[in-house]
């Protein structure tokens, strides 16, 4: 199911003294088995972009097409649409509200008219897909630690079955431990067929997961590719205020000291080239 | 959604009214309600909303701004108005169908009332329409400040106030994005009938006062790291200063005072 973003514009409080435009023209196709990261500087719109795609936001100009219809077109089913488009805000774990994780889990599902048994299992499904330890389910959501509650609001879009999952900085703010459980919940759940779109800041994490990458800047489509093309054009990211990955930085250091080395996006990766690097030098020698 | 609502609705230009000390505008608010509840005859409305104008144009408020301050009030506007005008008793009958009775006594009272009505709330709406919050209640917290002697909590009071204030666009914005958060798991706020709608609050609701609650513990935990510590000794960051205008507003509000009882 792909979806189409065709010319879009969205400003926001037109006519007001606060007008202010957020995105400009933006046009993006979103593949099926993508994992499109979207990358960009605080205020570039990225956020913005996430809620137009599954209707929470309706754009000033331009069009978004899901499966090919417009979801802001007249009669366009918006909780249909947001079935199979789910979307898990930025500090997600502040939309929990109930007095059990499976309570909470079941609210979305419970929403698209599900009842009993298969219900249950849509619940205790999401509950695994997240790796949460068993007794969490039966506790209240407000004992976790932040990380598990993060993922507990994962659960609660994943329970909704969705087909495309966008995720706004999902692993932002949390400790490595967690960073690593839920990055390795988004490869799984991309691996099981989900099309993703992550918003994120944490550019080791891009580099590792993502098959292309958005990059948004003053709320334009600046570049877009795998993540291989668009880190090597490393400068032109800085330009935007962002980064590229440690492992990049490091090929460039090593590359400025005489050492041989493509840019390489994973530790395992780096490690490969530096030796095939130094085996090279020792021929030589 | 929730952006779109004002509140404090402050309307950030230059003017000499804006410039007034914010005690000074309490009193003269205070005052200019007094003088609108003095008046007896209709006559008296006259320096009153002359005075309104005056102040409105000084401070560079479209008219507009302060009609639109009175439209909320139009239901409970037009019961005062019927309930005075039917059942006033009075001499001189206008009308008399069936059981009701229209006198002229009745009619005056009921514009009367009215007008007080639409006065009473442009006079407020221009206070803090030309006032920021937080200078309000600077203002507020000197006014009272001499009951502390009698252990009223003047500082607590405003401060308390300013934080209220302070917190109403933050919590709007947090509500906004918890709605759109629950409306991506399917939520629907809209349809239903009243207990359907009320229990589609929850999901809103409790994040929203789980949130309040962790915001007000850290920003407690935040100013005492700051060593607030109350009121006693604070100095300020803007000290309040008299200026000729506000003895100027005064004597302008003084003479309306005078005009109206005079009438």
């Amino acid at each position: 199911m792909p979806i189409r973003i065709e010319h879009m514009s969205h400003v926001y409080q037109p006519g007001s003294p606060f007008e202010a435009d957020a995105l400009e023209d933006i046009d993006l196709t979103i593949n099926d088995g993508d994992l499109l990261a979207l990358i960009g500087h605080t205020g570039s719109g990225k956020s913005t972009l996430a809620q137009h795609l599954n209707g929470l936001l309706t754009p000033t100009s331009g069009r978004v097409l899901v499966d090919g219809e417009d979801i802001n077109a007249k009669g366009a089913d918006r909780r249909a649409l947001r079935q199979r488009v789910g979307l898990l805000f930025q500090y997600a774990e502040y939309q929990l509200f109930e007095e059990t994780v499976y309570k909470d889990i079941a609210f979305g599902p419970k929403n698209q008219g599900l009842t009993g048994d298969e219900l249950d299992a849509r619940v205790r499904e999401a509950f695994a897909k997240v790796h949460l330890p068993p007794d969490t389910l039966e506790k209240s959501p407000f004992e976790l630690s932040g990380g598990q509650m993060r993922r507990v609001a994962l659960a609660g879009v994943v329970a909704m079955q969705p087909r495309v999952l966008v995720m706004d900085e999902p692993i932002a703010g949390l400790d490595p431990k967690g960073r690593d459980e839920l990055t390795d919940v988004i490869r799984e759940l991309h691996d099981s067929g989900v099309t993703i779109v992550l918003i994120s800041h944490n550019m080791d994490d891009v580099a590792r997961i993502a098959t292309r990458v958005a990059v948004l800047d003053k709320g334009r489509l600046a570049m877009l590719g795998t993540p291989r093309e668009i880190f090597a054009r490393g400068e032109e990211l800085e330009s935007m205020g962002l980064d590229v990955p440690q492992t990049v930085q490091l090929c460039h250091r090593l590359r400025a000291g005489g050492m041989e080395v493509p840019d390489c996006l994973t530790n395992e990766e780096l490690a490969e080239a530096i030796c095939t690097a130094l085996e090279g030098g020792a021929a030589d020698a | 959604m929730l952006k779109d609502i004002t509140l404090g609705q402050y309307y950030p230009v230059k003017s000499p009214v804006h410039n007034l000390d914010p005690r000074i505008k309490i009193i003269l608010t205070i005052a200019f309600i007094v003088a609108v509840f003095l008046g007896t005859s209709l006559w008296a409305f006259i320096p009153v909303a002359a005075y309104i104008i005056l102040a409105a144009v000084l401070a560079h408020l479209p008219l507009k701004l302060l009609l639109k301050g009175i439209k909320p009030l139009r239901i409970i506007l037009i019961f005062t108005f019927l309930l005075n005008l039917f059942f006033n008793a009075g001499e001189t009958v206008l009308l008399e169908v069936w059981k009701i009775r229209i006198t002229l006594e009745g009619l005056l009272t009921a514009i009367r009332f009215s007008m007080r009505l639409v006065f009473l709330v442009s006079g407020a709406s221009l206070l803090t329409l030309t006032t920021p919050p937080v200078v309000l209640t600077d203002g507020m917290e000197r006014l009272l400040s001499p009951l502390r002697k009698i252990g009223f909590p003047a500082h607590e009071l405003a401060m308390m106030m300013s934080i209220a204030l302070r917190f109403i666009p933050v919590l709007l914005e947090e509500a906004d994005k918890i709605m759109k958060a629950q409306m991506a798991r399917g939520a629907d706020f809209e349809s239903g009938n009243l207990i359907q709608r009320a229990k589609s609050m929850v999901p809103l609701l409790v994040p929203l006062f789980v949130s309040a609650f962790r915001r007000a513990g850290d920003l407690a935990m935040a100013m005492e790291a700051r060593c607030y510590h109350g009121g006693e000794g604070r100095t300020r960051l803007r000290v309040l200063k008299l200026t000729m205008n506000d003895l100027y507003a005064c004597l302008i509000t003084a003479a309306l005072i005078v005009i109206v009882v005079l009438i």
